[in-house]
């Protein structure tokens, strides 16, 4: 029996759950430009960009899984896992190190796709597995030991330039696009959207449901490899047990304060950016008025839920 | 003496009158079944009896004084218990937990006394035939046993009133003997029941009264006994039939040498569908005919995968589909549009051009790139065709009205190209003018050579825009109306079971 | 009440789905608790260092205070909800145990429960009232939580001793050999058990994240349960937190990371379903148990690294609950 609401209330778009962290991190900027001594130059821009990058990168795969109403615990524990490799397979030259990092990658996300599209487990649960023994495992391959890594190309990604511009952050700029291009250009951004809106009726339209879940676990733990070696090659050492260390709840915050909603259906890839920058240029802009990390903190609790519950609101329906 | 009574109770949502001035009236000791087709008006009224909703003009008697429940809770505490279609008890708590849930019995320190609640619940759960461990999670028994355990806590707070919503809906032969047992025994005490069903069997064997209703509106009230059965289905179903009501242009299209595009034998799924069997040619209108819970919805389900199957074999175009799973139904050249349009149809967050394209962008795409020119086009053609209206193709599906959700559900399902267009209550909730618009369309595609399945809770529409009518009752097909036998009074024959 | 004619529904059929599920729900239950005894049986033929009393009043000490984090989660979960912030709220509660001790044990107690059960009020009243998601609402109160946390420690440097020879004690000292806070987290477990098991609110709770719609219609205060049951896991962990500062003579503000995660581990190996609706508090004992036996076997063979101990907890972890999801699909079944 159906009830006769037929109810059609007009979605409130706001304004401000829409734009609201690009005027942030506009204002954020302003102010900064005023008020911050030494905000304007180079190489802190610069050091900004590099430090928020392995964060982009992570929070894009993050952005793909939230998209499809799931979450991804484990990125942090790939990092970890891409990281303790690294220097075993550095002998075999840099592109086996990498690729043999990045196939850790897709291994992960494998298990984690199939828990959750096969076996049916819920995201955060399947996820957590691999969150509390990846890392275990990581530490384990690389003998709890810090690793210093000196092969040059590999450093060259940590600390190279190009075109002026550090190589770590063009990687994450190219990803970026990438996954904009994903998202909006192709078959499969438009079926991981479709899933993360209404997942029974894409099944009863006929499409692929279970691979393009296992697909999006997959390119999102190989995205969090990807960032687990740069940030090896930039702190030219690998410490499984620090590299990526509570990076999921930086990535998740970047997400969700980006306007991405946690009830999936929607990617807002720039919105991750922003927000990525957004809580970067907080901790950035609190460091450089001497306010505390707790401060900090607590400002960036109160950032999450304020945009979560303006989402909240434009979801209301 | 009225026990519970409504006088011209209004109810009205954004664009649909749901009860216009219904009044009704249930003694004590009598069983009064509320019958009428979907979107009738049940639901609402049982909803306004409940306190779940207000009404938004009108009265409620209750014992002799004016009452007004302002919560479900409310409701109860006052002595009206529902036992709702699905059983609304926690499925993973014991038995026992459920009966007792906030009334458990507690020893001198305060502490929830098992034994005795245990004990207790036993001998309550024996008075309805259920012999169960009361420990075991609710969950693990027989959807009969849950529906007693449901009814025995709602009789079980004093009630004076029980609301029972399609009771027997999942029930066994035997369960319903139990449940009318208890009912029986209720009665006796004095107690007002309101039978919501549409086993016409049922009803006569239970019922003293009935009261009728159609668009929000009493067509009917008085003794069950007085009333034959074939006139309580027209009275469910039909307005007086006004021929060219719809816009169907009434030419029958079909084939009848043709060899059938879809084929469907011998469907079998536990409780709902006994060896359906049915097949529809090219360019013809398939009408599933039947009440509500009659299995229609779940035909169509089935032949589009989504819907469990134990046994049965469809076929597109003479191809076996083996077990059909909605990839390959889909296809296949099957097209299935649901019934629940907001749940399994229409992706809400995702804008018009993307709902169009969903189900065919390998096609529109190369290397697994979207081609927005190849989309365009496809998405432009059906938005002209079907008249979609809206903002601009990028706007977002949950702005649209209903009527335009659902033709871009129906774009959706065409661009795929189908061989056969099953469709469940496809004007549902939609405008009179979209309403046309989509039965004009069906006739169009019929036209084109598509078989299509149509079930329609609307007589006019579905002997109107039907070729033929196979008619189901309680999962299984009970007859099939052709040519000059396709008219509401065969209909409404065949589903009340006097058709010979 | 007495019905006339009233036959039996059972059959053949449903005594074969009560077998089936009662043999089901008894894995589902008991299922750590099994593989702890069997963990523990083996692990006292192997290990000669394991088999000593003194070790096993070792691992319990251990165990304390993720217990405790452990069992407010375990009636979180129950109500289908989570709470992340708990790992937070441990250090938390004992930085302002170990500050708060110059006033006394009873000042040291009652600090950290009022701060950490003030942030469990916020957590419960957000998640109750405006419907926003569990996950991310304790997930700002983790970060608040440590924000507030190196707030009140100079950036997390300073670190606050025990000043209170009482409440040291509590921390050092024995009963029967077996330390004070092991008696006292038992006396919390047990009540935590009776009042699960055996109150309104308890059933209130399974009721809750059994079906919230149905508890509702059934007259179940399903927002004040809500709110009830984050209170008590916030105030849990600054208990954890209290105790622990105790026992370490400090308050450190550098432990309990990830914390809040162990925690859930532990809750789901045993038996507690992340959907919510069901799950014990004997279970939940049996899995943190169990990751602290794991613990400490990993510590007796020495030369293995200890990071195994993480490994074998996801690789349990994961066993579990794709096990558990073809228990439940098992029960659904009739």
């Amino acid at each position: 029996m159906t009830t006769a609401v037929l109810s059609r209330p007009k979605i409130d778009k706001t304004w401000l759950s829409q734009y609201g962290v690009y005027l942030a991190v506009v204002l954020l900027v302003l102010y900064n430009i005023f008020f911050t001594p030494y905000f304007l130059t180079w190489s802190n821009l610069r050091i900004q960009l590099i430090q928020v990058a392995p964060i982009v990168i992570v929070a894009l795969g993050m952005a793909l899984v939230i998209g499809t109403e799931g979450i991804d615990l484990s990125v942090g524990s790939v990092m970890a896992l891409a990281a303790a490799l690294i220097p075993l397979y550095l002998g075999y030259g840099v592109i086996a190190a990498v690729l043999v990092s990045l196939l850790a990658g897709v291994a992960v996300g494998l298990i984690n796709g199939v828990l959750v599209a096969r076996v049916g487990l819920q995201p955060i649960v399947a996820t957590l597995a691999l969150f509390v023994g990846g890392r275990g495992l990581a530490v384990v391959i690389s003998e709890g030991k810090l690793k210093d890594v000196r092969n040059a190309d590999l450093l060259y990604l940590g600390s190279g330039d190009l075109l002026g511009l550090p190589v770590l952050v063009w990687v994450a700029a190219v990803l970026v696009l990438a996954v904009a291009f994903l998202v909006r250009r192709t078959v499969f951004g438009r079926r991981l959207l479709a899933i993360g809106g209404n997942r029974r009726a894409t099944e009863l339209a006929g499409l692929p449901v279970t691979r393009v879940l296992i697909t999006v676990y997959v390119l999102c733990a190989v995205l969090a490899s990807i960032a687990g070696l740069l940030s090896v090659a930039r702190i030219q050492s690998s410490d499984a047990s620090a590299v990526g260390l509570l990076i999921e709840l930086s990535a998740i915050t970047a997400v969700v304060v980006g306007g991405t909603p946690l009830t999936g259906g929607k990617v807002r890839v720039l919105g991750t950016v922003a927000g990525a920058l957004l809580m970067q240029l907080v901790i950035a802009t609190m460091i450089k008025h001497d306010l505390q990390p707790s401060t900090t903190e607590m400002v960036q609790a109160v950032i999450i839920l304020i945009a979560v519950y303006v989402a909240r609101e434009r979801k209301t329906r | 003496m009225s026990l519970l009574h409504v006088t011209e109770v209004s109810k009205t949502f954004p664009g649909v009158r749901a009860l216009d001035r219904v009044s009704f009236t249930l003694r004590p000791g009598e069983v009064h079944a509320l019958v009428g087709e979907n979107g009738a008006g049940k639901s609402t009224l049982i909803k306004v009896l409940t306190g779940v909703y207000q009404p938004d003009e009108g009265e409620l008697t209750y014992q002799g004084s004016p009452a007004r429940f302002g919560t479900p809770m409310d409701a109860q505490h006052a002595g009206i218990s529902t036992i709702y279609q699905e059983v609304n008890l926690v499925p993973l708590m014991s038995v026992a937990q459920n009966l007792f849930l906030g009334r458990e019995p507690r020893n001198a320190l305060g502490l929830v006394d098992r034994k005795r609640m245990e004990r207790e619940a036993r001998e309550l759960l024996a008075g309805y035939g259920v012999t169960t461990d009361v420990r075991r999670p609710l969950g693990t028994l027989a959807l009969g046993a849950q529906q007693m355990v449901a009814l025995a806590r709602a009789v079980m707070i004093e009630a004076k009133v029980v609301i029972m919503d399609e009771p027997t809906s999942s029930l066994e032969p035997r369960e319903v003997r139990t449940l009318f047992g208890v009912i029986r025994d209720l009665h006796a005490r004095g107690i007002g029941i309101v039978y919501v069903s549409h086993r016409l069997d049922e009803l006569y064997e239970i019922c003293d009264a009935v009261t009728i209703l159609r668009d929000g509106r009493v067509v009917h009230t008085g003794q069950l006994a007085e009333l034959s059965r074939i006139r309580l289905v027209s009275l469910m179903l039909g307005r007086e039939m006004t021929e060219g009501a719809t816009a169907f242009s009434g030419a029958a299209t079909g084939d009848g040498d043709a060899p059938p595009v879809l084929r469907v034998r011998g469907l079998n799924s536990r409780h709902k569908l006994h060896d359906v069997s049915f097949d529809v040619r090219p360019g013809e209108v398939v009408g599933l005919g039947g009440l509500l819970g009659a299995g229609r919805s779940e035909t169509i389900k089935a032949i589009g995968g989504a819907y469990h199957l134990d046994s049965g074999d469809v076929e597109v175009d003479g191809k076996d589909l083996r077990k059909p799973t909605t990839v390959r139904a889909v296809k296949a050249g099957i097209a299935v549009q649901p019934e629940d349009r907001k749940a399994e149809g229409i992706i809400p967050t995702l804008s018009v051009r993307e709902n169009i394209a969903l189900a065919v962008l390998p096609r529109l795409s190369r290397l697994g790139l979207v081609s927005d020119a190849r989309v365009d086009e496809v998405v432009t053609a059906y938005m002209t065709r079907l008249r979609i209206k809206a903002a601009s193709p990028d706007q977002a599906v949950g702005d649209l009205s209903g009527g335009n959700q659902q033709k871009v559900l129906l774009a959706r399902l065409l661009a795929t190209g189908p061989k056969a267009l099953l469709l469940d209550e496809p004007t549902r909730g939609i405008d009179v003018g979209a309403k046309a618009e989509v039965q004009s369309l069906i006739d169009e595609l019929a036209a084109e050579g598509l078989g299509v399945v149509l079930v329609s809770s609307d007589a006019e529409e579905l002997i109107e825009g039907s070729d033929r009518v196979v008619v189901l009752r309680d999962g299984v097909v009970v007859g099939t109306l052709t040519g000059a036998e396709v008219t509401t009074e065969d209909l409404m024959a065949a589903i009340a079971g006097e058709r010979s | 009440m007495t019905v006339s004619e009233a036959p039996a529904i059972v059959v053949e059929d449903v005594r074969k789905a009560e077998r089936t599920d009662h043999v089901v729900g008894a894995v589902q239950r008991q299922g750590a608790l099994a593989v702890l005894v069997i963990v523990v049986l083996i692990s006292l033929m192997a290990f000669p260092g394991f088999r000593s009393f003194d070790n096993a009043a070792t691992i319990l000490v251990a165990a304390a205070p993720p217990m405790l984090i452990a069992l407010g989660m375990t009636f979180v979960i129950i109500t289908g909800g989570i709470d992340l912030s708990v790992g937070s709220l441990y250090v938390l509660g004992g930085v302002l145990a170990a500050w708060a001790s110059q006033y006394g044990i009873l000042a040291a107690f009652a600090l950290p429960l009022a701060v950490c059960g003030a942030i469990g009020v916020a957590n419960g009243l957000l998640i109750a009232y405006t419907r926003m998601a569990p996950f991310i609402v304790t997930l700002a109160a983790l970060l608040g939580a440590r924000g507030l946390m190196r707030a009140i420690s100079a950036e997390g440097s300073e670190t606050y001793l025990v000043r209170d020879g009482a409440l040291r004690r509590l921390g050092n000292g024995s009963l029967f050999d077996i330390g004070y806070q092991v008696w006292l987290v038992a006396a919390l477990v047990a009540l935590g058990m009776i009042v699960l098991a055996r109150t309104r609110f308890g059933a209130s709770v399974y009721a809750v994240g059994g079906s919230e719609d149905a508890a509702a219609l059934m007259g179940v205060p399903v927002r004040r349960t809500k709110v009830w049951v984050y209170v008590l896991s916030g105030l849990l962990a600054g208990v954890a937190g209290a105790i622990n500062a105790a026992k370490l003579g400090s308050g450190v503000t550098v432990l309990g990371t990830g914390m809040e995660l162990d925690a859930i581990a532990a809750v789901v190996i045993g038996g507690t379903l992340l959907t919510g609706g069901a799950g014990t508090i004997a279970g939940t004992v049996a899995g943190v148990l169990l990751l602290g036996v794991i613990q400490n076997l990993i510590n007796q063979v020495g030369n293995v690294n200890s990071n195994w101990q993480q490994v074998i907890s996801g690789a349990f972890l994961a066993l579990v609950v794709v096990a558990q999801t073809y228990l439940v699909r098992l029960r659904r079944v009739n």
